[in-house]
């Protein structure tokens, strides 16, 4: 039997006239007392469809109520700029990149769907994000996506890793979105709270700039897209906002969304026809919350009202009533405000692309959300109510106890390689762990060519996109995070991935412009996660004004537990950079034989939370790397002159697992051996993490100009040796041979690392 | 006068970018073709580009093959047009059975992404006429639908009149029968790639530039018909 419900609806009549009742706020994740403000703001009690709408937008996951407060650092510690177009608070960033031309980018976490459903959790997770960037009225030119599992070896891994591969691939590959890099981890802590960060980025000509914004009385409300089903009801409330665990698990499965790329493309397609067209007034997506997040947003960022009839919804499920209407997560929708005179051409632009476009109701002056289902009214709310006078909570924040034990647990005492057998086994242990290994057991899943601008994708440091064919202007793009040091540090484990992405990009030949992250947490009910939290988020607010680049937006994900055990602290720091001419890149690989290797940098010993001590020793303690942002900035600045100047052959930033990887990964991405002397104590040296070093393939004829312009920049600059030959070749400060790996043998080594465990 | 290569856009085509730039940059002039067309506008060959052509619901280029385009296509194919099939294309083509066979889902069941080399078997079709035989060619395979079968009859028969036009020359990616990578019709006009020349048409943005042979002989083919 379907039934509409009529006879049940509850509405805002009955609620002000009806005696207060029972209403499953709780069930819903409101509070008492965040259901007593809801009261006090309505003067009435709400009716279920006002409670579906406050229960969704005043969840962690849409309100951000335990973060807000702290993340106000990002715009008052900005560093003055005048390429933020759009900042924190749209759907994503906009940053000008000059010639006419901006870009667009965020990343957002997808972490409990993907763990609950992988495959559909990951895919929605590209299909959100793309939408995101496609409402700030760009188009969607590339997506990352930064993923994170339990150890390698785990059987649940092998449910969600293939699943969240296959998902991003599927979504993706259909989207005809090339897929240009990511992050791929491995540690127990995220064992039953996989990280699946996706990062898109989107080109728009700056004046094309759209805001999700209701303005004009009297213009149209058109939802379009796919039809509403009941996907996903309460998932933002539910699922995003709750850790796992306990008997609730069961009743969440539902509640994962269902993804239709083949729609989304259209979609995509469609929107870019509209904005040509000029027929689009605002325009929101619809993610997490539905109906009830792109009304209620779109009112309020326009500072008007609207009135909806929520009858006039297209469904796919005749039995859904108004609340589950508003909640539903169904994916692939937009909504547009469009005035009145264009409302015929903007359905007939649906119709070509086959997207089904629906008048559900139009903008009104009255400063008022009111939606009504079947002639009823069932919602009469203050828009800003929902969307921006949520809850704030002031979760309280202390440091954790064991926090001195483990610093002080540093990796002194750990045994390091001693003999060139030593050595050899532990660079062979890094170059063919999960962690350290090749990716394209992964990234071969994902269509890295489509639209013909990737200039650079995995396995190189970033990923870079042309712009313009005939001045090469491109962007470079790079996540990363390390859970490791954030767990040891999050103030400086959070500078140190804002530094790497920094690295990354500055070594493909760009120069850093902004900043977006996706910080993955535990419970902000845990006063140790919200001080990891805070200090986080200060770390980064503090680097990036020190590194002179905006946040320009972002995505909190918190309740990455299971029980009581939190994930490590997780901030993935997305970097942009701009390119003036792609043709110019340099690659990771060392490609030809007969170059210098310098590296970049200074090299301590440093090897607390190093992927040496994880995987040799099982060990974490002691503190980070140190940070230092002014030679990051500095080695940025040489790595992007030297590369316009047409110096380097190859660039390699050093990060997990030092030089040691980063040699073997050159050599393995260029095809070319080399031979090279390390000026100090070995093991230390190849492991070493120090920050703020990369190594470079110097060309032969260019070695006087590159030296020259270390020494003037005052850039640490130590020659290592050579590339040429078929194996990688390590020598003591002595002379003595350390390490002599065929290339053969370390292909074998690094591409099985994988395969050997997913087949 | 400039050649004028057709490239056609189904709801869910996504290469039909590159397909044009790569006509452009082998010296003809893409024209764009939407699955909708009743006509083909006089262009003097089409590119049927890849993609996911109507989401491939039901099965690969299934749907696409009822296009009202592909009513204008199938005549002016059989009537000598050059029509060159990229992927999905290929899967359209084998569908509208323009090509003989049937592309599957690939051996190890995922997704292929991958930088590859084909060998040219045919040097006289009118999409190899630029190549040598037996020359290599680095290209980009993508697709998880890519394996082809047909039957041992028909294979036999391909073989036998020099009907395979590339094979996979570094390794089967995807469990081909008889590694073959891509096939065209008897008069030689009609062609199928599971690879993806149009993105390997600058060192810039492709593992090379090999892919550009394709389209320029197309409009060599053109030119001397």
């Amino acid at each position: 039997m379907t039934s509409t419900g009529m006879a049940r609806t509850d509405t805002v009549a009955a609620a002000a006239a009806g005696p207060d009742r029972d209403q499953p706020y709780a069930a819903l994740g409101l509070t008492a007392g965040e259901y007593a403000r809801i009261v006090e703001i309505l003067g009435r009690r709400p009716t279920d469809a006002e409670l579906a709408i406050y229960s969704v937008m005043w969840s962690e996951h849409c309100s951000y109520k335990s973060s807000r407060q702290h993340l106000r650092q990002f715009g008052e510690k900005a560093p003055a700029t005048d390429v933020l177009l759009a900042g924190i608070g749209q759907n994503a960033g906009v940053v000008d990149i000059g010639q006419g031309y901006a870009v667009t980018f965020k990343i957002e976490s997808h972490n409990h769907p993907s763990y609950v459903e992988p495959f559909q959790g990951a895919a929605t997770g590209v299909g959100g994000i793309v939408r995101d960037i496609l409402a700030m009225g760009a188009r969607p030119v590339a997506v990352m996506d930064a993923l994170r599992f339990g150890p390698a070896d785990a059987p649940d891994t092998h449910r969600v890793l293939p699943g969240v591969v296959s998902g991003i691939s599927f979504y993706g590959n259909c989207l005809g979105l090339p897929n240009i890099g990511g992050e791929l981890a491995f540690d127990p802590c995220y064992a039953g709270n996989p990280l699946v960060n996706a990062l898109c980025v989107g080109v728009l000509r700056p004046e094309d700039l759209k805001l999700a914004a209701a303005t004009g009385p009297g213009n149209q409300v058109i939802l379009f897209g796919s039809r509403t089903g009941p996907d996903g009801i309460g998932g933002a409330s539910v699922l995003a906002s709750a850790s796992f665990g306990g008997a609730g698990e069961g009743a969440k499965r539902p509640s994962v969304q269902v993804g239709d790329p083949f729609m989304e493309k259209l979609l995509v397609e469609c929107c870019l026809e509209l904005y040509e067209a000029g027929l689009v007034v605002g325009i929101q997506d619809l993610g997490a919350a539905g109906v009830a997040c792109a009304t209620t947003e779109l009112a309020a960022g326009g500072g008007t009202g609207m009135r909806v009839r929520l009858d006039a919804v297209p469904l796919r499920d005749a039995s859904l009533g108004p609340a589950e209407i508003l909640m539903s997560e169904s994916q692939e929708r937009m909504m547009a405000i469009v005035t009145p005179e264009n409302v015929a051409a903007f359905l007939a632009i649906c119709a070509k692309w086959d997207v089904l476009a629906t008048v559900i109701g139009e903008v009104t002056g009255t400063g008022r959300l009111e939606m009504t289902w079947h002639g009823e009214q069932v919602v009469d709310i203050p828009p800003g109510s929902a969307a921006d006078d949520g809850p704030v909570c002031d979760r309280p924040a202390r440091r954790p106890d064991g926090q001195d034990a483990l610093l002080a647990a540093g990796p002194d005492a750990l045994l390091r390689p001693q003999t060139s057998a030593e050595l050899q086994a532990d660079l062979l242990l890094l170059v063919g762990s999960p962690d350290g290994g090749d990716k394209s057991w992964v990234t071969e899943q994902y269509d890295r060519y489509v639209r013909g601008d990737t200039a650079l994708a995995m396995p190189h440091d970033a990923g870079l996109i042309r712009i313009d064919e005939v001045t090469g202007l491109g962007v470079a793009l790079a996540t990363d995070g390390n859970g490791r040091y954030c767990q040891l540090d999050p103030y400086a484990g959070t500078q140190l991935a804002l530094a790497e992405a920094y690295r990354n990009v500055a070594a493909t030949g760009a120069r850093p412009l902004a900043v977006t992250n996706c910080l993955n947490f535990g419970s902000p009910e845990d006063p140790a996660v919200m001080w990891q939290f805070t200090e986080a988020v200060r770390g980064l607010a503090d680097g990036c004004q020190q590194l002179g680049i905006p946040v320009t937006g972002g995505n909190v994900s918190f309740y990455n537990q299971t029980g009581v055990a939190p994930i490590q602290p997780t901030p993935v720091i997305g970097v942009l950079g701009v390119h003036q001419d792609v043709r110019r890149r340099v690659r990771s690989g060392f490609a030809e034989p007969g170059l210098r290797i310098v590296l970049l940098g200074e090299t301590r010993a440093e090897l607390g939370g190093s992927l040496w001590a994880w995987l040799r020793h099982g060990h974490l303690g002691g503190r980070p790397p140190a940070v230092d942002l002014e030679a990051e900035r500095l080695l940025a600045a040489v790595l992007v002159s030297a590369i316009a100047r047409g110096l380097l052959s190859a660039a390699h930033d050093l990060s997990d697992g030092g030089l040691a990887v980063a040699l073997a990964e050159a050599c393995l991405a260029g095809g070319t051996g080399c031979s090279v002397t390390l000026p100090a104590d070995p093991a230390a040296f190849l492991f070493s993490e120090s920050a703020g070093r990369a190594i470079v393939a110097v060309r032969a004829q260019a070695a006087a100009d590159f030296a020259a312009a270390c020494e003037s920049a005052g850039q640490a600059a130590t020659v290592l040796g050579e590339t040429g030959g078929t194996e990688l070749a390590i020598s003591g400060p002595d002379g003595a041979s350390l390490v002599a790996v065929p290339l053969t043998e370390l292909t074998r080594v690094h591409r099985q690392a994988l395969p050997a465990l997913f087949g | 006068m400039t050649t004028r290569i057709g490239v056609v856009t189904f709801p869910g085509s996504l290469d039909d970018r590159d397909a044009c730039r790569a006509v452009e940059l082998a010296g003809g002039q893409p024209v764009e073709l939407w699955h909708g067309d009743t006509s083909l506008h006089g262009v003097d060959g089409v590119i049927l580009p890849g993609g996911f052509s109507y989401g491939d619901y039901l099965r690969c280029g299934a749907i696409a093959r009822f296009a009202p385009v592909m009513a204008a296509l199938i005549p002016a194919a059989t009537k000598g047009l050059p029509v060159l099939g990229i992927c999905n294309g290929f899967q359209i083509l084998c569908e509208a059975h323009l090509l003989p066979g049937a592309l599957t889902r690939n051996a190890g069941r995922r997704f292929v992404a991958r930088d590859i080399t084909i060998r040219v078997e045919n040097d006289t079709s009118a999409w190899t006429g630029s190549y040598r035989i037996s020359q290599q060619l680095r290209v980009v395979l993508k697709s998880g639908e890519g394996a082809y079968m047909a039957d041992p009859q028909t294979l036999a028969g391909l073989e036998a009149s020099g009907q395979i036009l590339v094979r996979y020359a570094d390794g089967n990616p995807n469990g081909s029968a008889n590694d073959i990578a891509g096939v065209v019709s008897e008069a030689g006009n009609v062609a199928g790639l599971m690879p993806h020349p149009e993105h390997a048409v600058d060192e810039l943005t492709g593992p090379s530039a090999d892919g550009l042979g394709f389209f320029v002989s197309a409009l060599k083919a053109v030119a001397q018909a």
